[in-house]
């Protein structure tokens, strides 16, 4: 295709589909306006059902908490596609991590990544672990702490040299956090089925409404995410890792 | 409030320009995760905490971060 000819095809499509947008935008409601009768109901009742005060937690963990499973398992799908597509292929062997090999001069971390970093490193794992735990009071939960939680993995190898992350982070344990998590989810929901007589029903005490220890199952589905999305992240940082430093075409083949 | 909105699209959609403008693959990772910066500040004004947490955990660390790296996988591998 010529550059002309695709000019002529691309006017004519970008005119339909600018044509589309504009329509579609002037039916749109005025901005801060809220049609959907849905949301307002929840906002009124969410509380009082299931003593969680962010109601956004109380829909992705208790009225919908079906599709999140479908999301958290999308995700694990994504994670475990990852490693397999990145693992070891024939003819690729693993070297000497990049900051190892000899002849080569990688520049070396400076004082000031390497301080900033390992002083990042506790508060950051600390609030990871806040905003899971507090995920059915405040905005956050299990989704958001396990990516910030994996981010501590990115600043211990940013401080240090990949052999430091091999050595902080096993991976079997990694995998370990990314089944459990996966498959707590649905053990929550298997025991809704036993104890509350539906998948994921609610069947905890609710507890006292702004509590920590509240809102049932909610903060226990949220730890279940955290961990999955944690370790998930981690294996996915960890799987790239290893491919840009560590693995390269077979001794054979150079 | 609403010239906050305003102020806050506006710059959402100079940064995303500027992702779209700016060629190298490396400048375009780090101008993507400011872009998704921005972008978690505007769900931030529009109300949507939950929302914009996620927006700043994935566009503005995870999804470049990803990026960068496979650009350096795929720099090494042409080397």
């Amino acid at each position: 295709m010529t550059p002309v000819i695709r000019r002529r095809a691309f006017v004519p499509a970008a005119a339909v589909v600018g044509g589309l947008l504009v329509w579609g935008a002037t039916g749109l409601p005025p901005v801060g306006v809220y049609r959907g009768p849905y949301g307002l109901v929840l906002n009124q009742v969410a509380v009082a059902e299931r003593h969680a005060t962010n109601v956004v937690a109380a829909v992705t963990f208790d009225y919908r908490g079906i599709d999140t499973m479908g999301e958290e398992f999308i995700l694990f799908a994504a994670v475990i596609g990852v490693a397999i597509l990145l693992r070891a292929m024939r003819g690729e062997a693993e070297h000497e991590p990049q900051e190892a090999v000899r002849g080569r001069r990688v520049p070396g971390t400076s004082n000031a990544v390497r301080v900033v970093g390992l002083a990042l490193l506790g508060p950051i794992v600390l609030f990871g672990i806040y905003v899971v735990a507090h995920g059915h009071l405040t905005p956050g939960g299990g989704f958001q702490g396990g990516v910030v939680l994996a981010t501590g993995a990115l600043l211990v190898y940013l401080s240090g040299e990949y052999v430091t992350l091999r050595r902080v982070q096993p991976e079997h344990s990694i995998d370990l956090g990314e089944a459990l998590g996966a498959g707590g989810y649905v053990v929550v929901g298997l025991f809704g089925l036993v104890a509350g007589g539906a998948f994921l029903a609610n069947a905890l005490p609710l507890g006292t409404a702004g509590t920590l220890l509240s809102a049932g199952t909610i903060p226990v589905i949220n730890l279940a995410v955290g961990l999955e999305v944690a370790a998930g992240f981690t294996l996915l940082l960890s799987e790239f890792l290893e491919q840009t430093l560590v693995l390269g075409p077979g001794r054979s083949g150079r | 409030m609403t010239v906050l909105l305003a102020a806050v699209l506006l710059l959402v959609a100079a940064a995303g320009t500027a992702v779209v403008l700016v060629r190298d693959p490396v400048n375009q990772a780090i101008m993507a995760s400011f872009f998704g910066l921005l972008l978690g500040l505007a769900f931030l004004v529009l109300q949507a905490p939950d929302v914009a947490l996620s927006q700043i955990t994935v566009g503005a660390v995870a999804l470049p971060l990803m990026i960068l790296l496979a650009l350096a996988k795929v720099r090494r591998s042409r080397r």
